[in-house]
């Protein structure tokens, strides 16, 4: 049963909302949906909020039909979905923190991204000005004989961004693992509220360095659907070369990396010599390394052109050349397979009912690819495999990667061999309305979707979600029962963005 | 594994010059940083990466210093786990006010002499992150920094440029006390 779509048809449909409706409900249908949630026929894409609204994007889970759902005229106070779907609870907690909306039965009422330093509260609602003042935050209680706290970060031993670990342990064995972030909150949406495209799209490039091109990706369709706009189909097929390479370099750094955690060094020396030639790669043909404020509203930055397409095809040449002898080193090093498989295991349910994105949930049995469920040019003219594995362990996440970079080489090499010639970018078109534009890109790392309002040719309100939001409370169950020093291993194999969840 | 242990023992390496003529000016900068850390520090010099509200596209650079393309470890120029082993602190971001507090913490930890570098574009001055409620915009608003490095994010020769550039300043002006 269709049930999204039913919902939304009999709602009040906001106009200029592209690509998928958007529909403003009463009070009883956001408590039916989100009991929906809690039943599996729903999955939670997103829930953001305004001064006097709030947003839930979702997934219907028999059609994989996508709509955006509103409460609108709020007067400080709306439903909590969380009380009825857990996955929901970090994203009010943070809607509190930001809008100063209180959802109503939230099971958990401590604030999330708000540590009482910053210098107002509710900067999204009606800012009101407060001397910073850090506030005393209650971990949650672990009773048991012999139970230890270990506390760790925000600075980390590594070069990584910086999140709070509180562990309690028996022994060497993990009882529960408590996350606090928010340690990087640099405001990005009220940042972004109010500026020009250009500016909006550098912003929304910076919230997390490793997807700049899938949120610049992600930014730019969102602006193009709001404004129906029609890019040159070459900036088109550059886009989805640039979000492949920036697949390749993440997956390498990766697997190198995982493997490092469980002392393989070998494995982080040889992928990391791969990822630094795609990075070189990338800026030979696209002039970035990182290939940031490449993609602009409109198309492309920069064209592609005959010594970077020589450079992308030597790369593809190099990595099939390498690769091979590297996932037999990692499939056939006992001592390694001793460390991953087995190892912060992720059941199916929970991935499910998370609606994880990205290796997280395709390790955990989720077949769930932007590329494939919600297809968009090129990629519904392309050939690929969305790898899905059962075991959702450290060794099925690594799996899901090695599997994503072979696709990827192989869509680098669709891509450039049927690259269409022609403009790379056209000019943005006036508007003086309110248009609101959606887009849901997948990212290296799942699912990245961008909601946003123009006003005009600025940006009134534009909500980022990054995939780590629905990945980082999966950690803290990976990681129950295992023990402490397979830790970084865990974690590693997640990858969670802590920038793009704390915006 | 034996057959690639064994191609990485006739295969030529990786890494970039010291002593190759095409590419001067990673030459210029890893002889002068060996000679020059050598002096100041008997070769070593110790790093600690902190991450003050950075997108992580710093710290991906930092990392890729490490690779056998730069192998920044032949200068006797390491990452270390604590600011208790650091000699220079490599700050990123533009310092969320959420992270004010673990930053001078860090520092005081760090044993003096010290060094503070300000990594890319928002550490400088919170780059496209300044005026927002969330962020002090920059390392030099928290503790005193000897050294801007620029670029969004600078690349890994860039971030090498500008360990010289502080190991110059530092034979010029002694250490910080």
């Amino acid at each position: 049963m269709p049930m999204l779509s039913d919902v939304i048809k009999a709602s009040h449909l906001v106009p200029a909302h592209q690509p998928w409706p958007r529909a403003v409900v009463d009070v009883p249908v956001w408590i039916f949906l989100a009991e929906a949630l809690r039943d599996g026929h729903l999955i939670l894409l997103g829930l953001w909020g305004e001064q006097h609204a709030v947003h839930m994007a979702l997934l219907d889970a028999s059609d994989t039909s996508l709509g955006v759902v509103s409460l609108a005229g709020l007067q400080g106070t709306y439903p909590s979905v969380a009380r009825y779907h857990a996955p929901a609870l970090r994203s009010e907690r943070t809607i509190r923190d930001l809008t100063g909306l209180q959802p109503q039965g939230l099971p958990d009422t401590r604030p999330w991204l708000d540590h009482g330093r910053w210098d107002r509260r509710f900067p999204l609602g009606h800012s009101e000005s407060l001397p910073s003042q850090a506030v005393h935050y209650e971990f949650l209680p672990a009773s048991g004989e012999s139970l230890h706290q270990i506390p760790v970060g925000p600075v980390h031993a590594g070069i990584i961004e910086p999140g709070h670990f509180r562990f309690t342990a028996n022994g060497e064995t993990v009882v529960r693992l408590e996350e606090r972030l928010g340690y990087v909150h640099k405001g990005i949406e009220t940042l972004i509220a109010g500026v020009d495209l250009a500016k909006a799209a550098q912003l929304a490039g910076r919230t997390s360095g490793d997807s700049t091109v899938a949120y610049a990706y992600g930014f730019s369709q969102a602006v193009e659907a709001a404004l129906g706009m029609d890019i040159p189909s070459r900036a088109v097929w550059l886009r989805a070369l640039m979000a492949e390479l920036e697949r390749l370099a993440n997956h390498l750094g990766d697997i190198g990396a995982i493997c490092n955690d469980a002392a393989f060094s070998l494995m982080l020396a040889h992928c990391g010599v791969l990822r630094e030639r795609v990075l070189r790669a990338a800026d030979v043909a696209f002039g970035h390394r990182l290939m940031r404020d490449r993609i602009i509203p409109g198309g492309v930055a920069v064209d592609l052109e005959d010594n970077g397409n020589a450079a992308l095809r030597g790369l593809v040449a190099e990595i099939r050349r390498r690769f091979p002898a590297l996932v037999e080193l990692y499939d056939n090093t006992a001592s390694l397979q001793d460390r991953t498989v087995g190892t912060g295991r992720v059941v199916a349910e929970l991935a499910r009912q998370y609606g994880a994105g990205g290796y997280v949930g395709r390790a955990s049995g989720r077949d769930f690819d932007a590329r494939r469920i919600l297809p968009c040019s090129p990629y519904d003219e392309l050939a690929f495999d969305v790898p899905v594995f059962s075991e959702g362990d450290v060794n099925a996440r690594i799996w899901i990667r090695i599997r994503e970079v072979e696709n990827s080489l192989s869509l680098v090499d669709q891509i450039l061999d049927r690259l269409p010639a022609g403009p790379v970018r056209i000019e943005i078109p006036e508007n003086t309305e309110a248009r609101e534009g959606m887009a849901c890109v997948e990212g290296f790392r799942g699912d990245v979707l961008i909601w946003l309002r123009l006003c005009g040719q600025r940006i009134e309100r534009c909500h980022l979600r990054d995939p780590s939001w629905f990945q980082w409370p999966l950690l803290e169950a990976a990681i129950e029962g295992n023990i402490v020093a397979d830790f970084p291993l865990c974690n590693k194999s997640f990858n969670c963005s802590y920038s793009g969840h704390d915006l | 594994m034996r057959k690639l242990l064994f191609g990485s023992l006739i295969r030529p390496p990786l890494t970039e010059p010291p002593p190759r003529v095409s590419d001067a000016a990673m030459e210029e900068l890893a002889t002068s940083i060996d000679k020059a850390a050598r002096r100041r520090l008997g070769h070593s010099l110790s790093i600690r990466a902190v991450d003050a509200g950075s997108c992580n596209g710093c710290e991906l650079e930092m990392h890729a210093l490490s690779n056998a393309f730069y192998d920044v470890e032949r200068f006797g120029i390491r990452f270390v786990a604590s600011p208790r082993h650091a000699d220079v602190l490599m700050v990123t971001g533009p310092v969320t006010r959420n992270m004010e507090e673990a930053l001078l913490r860090t520092y005081h930890a760090t044993p003096a002499p010290k060094w503070v570098i300000a990594l890319g574009g928002c550490a400088h001055d919170g780059g496209c992150f300044a005026g927002s409620y969330a962020v002090l915009g920059g390392v030099s608003k928290v503790v005193p920094v000897d050294l801007h490095i620029p670029g969004c994010p600078p690349s890994p020769t860039e971030i090498l440029k500008g360990l010289l550039a502080l190991l110059e300043q530092v034979k010029k002006k002694g250490r910080v006390p």
